[in-house]
């Protein structure tokens, strides 16, 4: 055992008054509130991501939709939009992964984490915000939906369903990126780990009906979780049409997406916070 | 009196590196503490620590007399942490990052405008309070990332190289809004790698190297301590140096030349008997000198003396090394 060394006080200093901390309500909302706050002062973030999802549903829209049969009695375009404002989420959700991992580089996780609030509240805060510019990612692919030639042929109280359901999975698979910003560490690799999530958004039901697929890359889609949801959607949007393109009910791909949603939001949920805690 | 920091045989490792090895310190309230240390010695990773943000694998640490193995989030409550990054959301103006982080401290909404207010007036920012940070200058981004930590009013400040790669005036201004902590009640421990940050800025010193604190006092003390007296010769002619080191190595230990500067030094044991000698030798050799002095070795020397390595040096490029 080595000597202490002992630093010598200065006398008559007084003595900084404890900080409570805020509870966990408040120190959510101020995470939430920040996060609001850069969205819409920094519109670069979410403009690029825009342009780039409206260039994508217009190169399969009038592209390849051509090419594409749908296998029924429903048009490319209603078969194209709903797959393609669902998988909005993935793609919104990489740009979450990226903004926690740059939050992580910068320091600002590790203030966060020096201050006297709950620490969930750091994750409850950021899921929040995110699931707000997640529901504005979901607007606005519909609205593009809708400009190329997208109608709906179910009842509007399905579609609202189907929204719904959108954001429901979207605040699930938001847990899946918190936890890829939190082990990735840089944006840079945030990103790259983000790309690994693209096979899900191509290898499902999203762009082409998953029966003209070869049978191990069928099967893939058929048991990965953004295919029930597509489905679920699409059942919804689209009525009779669509639903006669299922395999099973409409309802069938609701409760399995349902299901899915709430296992991915237990696992990667406890998963971000094992992680954040972890020290 | 409760030390604001008591640390008892800290160790942690990272796979092969062990970043702390036993780190011993207390210290007492009032004081401004500078962490000095070469690189990779252990002073990020032990501020860590302190900060509740990794836990050692052995040791014990508390903070103002709160153990922070067992009871972080109480720690939290009384400390204050400015990175080696200015952690500030860049898209907010500064009084709204003051206040949201006053806010996050335990400060009513009305307490929190009212702290913004003062730290703005302290980290004199008040006529920038209003511009997004993305539009502030680096040395404004390091005000009002230690003003970020000031508003809840810690006890204990930790600040992990706090000037960084700022320019000489805004480092000079940072010391300023430091040193004016202490009397609020707010002790400092600072870490850095220039040692005229450590002489200008501390009451003491901490020395680590390896993981642990091979040296600590005052200033005057380290220097007393760890370093002989400097006999110092001045000469005309650059080309009487190497004789000048001749004698002065007979005289004392560690005799060094410097060429451009035409100076040539060596730490000696008695300083005035030293230079009586010195003196006499030089006279009988009929060398020219200009000058002769005897001085304190610079806390440079001490450093070499205690770490058998130069300190960093004031321009090398900045580290981004994370524990």
């Amino acid at each position: 055992m080595t000597d202490t060394y002992v630093l010598a006080p200065s006398p008559g200093v007084p003595r900084a008054a404890v900080n409570t901390g805020a509870g966990l309500r408040v120190s959510s909302l101020l995470v939430a509130g920040r996060m609001v706050r850069k969205f819409a002062r920094t519109p670069q973030l979410i403009v690029f991501t825009t342009i780039q999802s409206a260039l994508f549903l217009f190169v399969f829209r009038f592209a390849f939709g051509g090419a594409i049969g749908t296998g029924g009695s429903l048009s490319y375009v209603n078969f194209l939009v709903p797959g393609f404002i669902a998988t909005t989420i993935l793609w919104a959700g990489m740009g979450a992964a990226t903004g926690v991992a740059e939050d992580v580089e910068h320091g600002f996780i590790d203030r966060l984490r020096s201050l006297p609030i709950p620490r969930a509240a750091v994750l409850i805060g950021r899921s929040l915000a995110d699931l707000a510019l997640m529901v504005w990612s979901l607007a606005i692919a519909a609205i593009f939906g809708f400009a190329v030639g997208f109608r709906l042929t179910g009842s509007i109280s399905e579609a609202l369903a189907a929204f719904g359901l959108c954001v429901l999975f979207g605040f699930a698979f938001e847990w899946v990126f918190m936890v890829i910003g939190l082990v990735g560490g840089t944006a840079r690799a945030a990103q790259s780990m983000g790309m690994m999530i693209t096979p899900l958004v191509f290898l499902s039901s999203a762009y082409v009906p998953v029966k003209s697929m070869p049978t191990g890359v069928r099967q893939f889609s058929e048991i990965q979780p953004v295919t029930p949801m597509i489905n679920a959607v699409r059942g919804l949007a689209t009525g009779a049409r669509g639903a006669a393109l299922l395999e099973h009910s409409t309802g069938y791909y609701v409760g399995l997406s349902l299901a899915w949603a709430a296992a991915i939001f237990v696992v990667f949920g406890l998963l971000a916070f094992l992680r954040f805690a972890r020290r | 009196m409760t030390p604001i920091l008591e640390a008892r045989g800290l160790m942690k490792r990272y796979g092969k590196t062990q970043a702390l090895a036993g780190l011993d310190l207390v210290v007492n309230p009032g004081r401004v503490v500078a962490l000095l240390g070469p690189n990779g010695a252990g002073k990020t990773t032990f501020v860590r620590a302190v900060a509740t943000l990794l836990r050692p694998d052995a040791g014990t640490l508390h903070v103002d007399g709160i153990d922070a193995l067992r009871k972080p989030a109480k720690v939290r409550q009384v400390i204050g942490l400015a990175g080696q990054f200015a952690a500030v959301e860049e898209a907010m103006s500064g009084r709204e990052n003051l206040e949201m982080v006053g806010r996050l401290f335990g400060l009513s909404r009305k307490e929190a405008k009212a702290a913004a207010v003062t730290v703005l007036d302290q980290m004199q920012l008040t006529a920038d309070a209003d511009r997004l940070v993305r539009t502030y200058s680096g040395g404004m981004r390091r005000r009002i990332d230690l003003g970020i930590s000031l508003v809840g009013t810690p006890r204990l400040l930790l600040l992990d190289e706090p000037t960084a790669g700022l320019d000489p005036g805004s480092r000079i201004h940072l010391w300023d809004a430091i040193r004016s902590l202490v009397v609020t009640g707010t002790d400092i421990l600072l870490t850095t790698q220039y040692l005229d940050e450590a002489d200008q800025l501390a009451s003491d010193i901490v020395i680590i190297d390896h993981g642990k604190v091979i040296a600590a006092g005052t200033p005057a003390e380290l220097k007393t301590r760890a370093g002989d007296d400097m006999i110092e010769v001045h000469v005309r002619d650059a080309d009487d140096l190497p004789a000048v080191s001749g004698v002065l190595a007979k005289i004392g230990h560690n005799p060094r030349a410097d060429l451009p500067q035409r100076r040539a030094y060596v730490a000696v044991d008695d300083g005035s008997s030293g230079l009586m000698d010195t003196l006499r030798v030089l006279d009988s050799h009929g060398i020219t000198v200009e000058d002769v002095s005897l001085r304190r070795p610079t806390l440079d020397e001490v450093f070499l003396a205690l770490t058998g390595r130069p300190a960093q040096t004031t321009d090398s490029p900045r580290q981004h090394a994370r524990a």
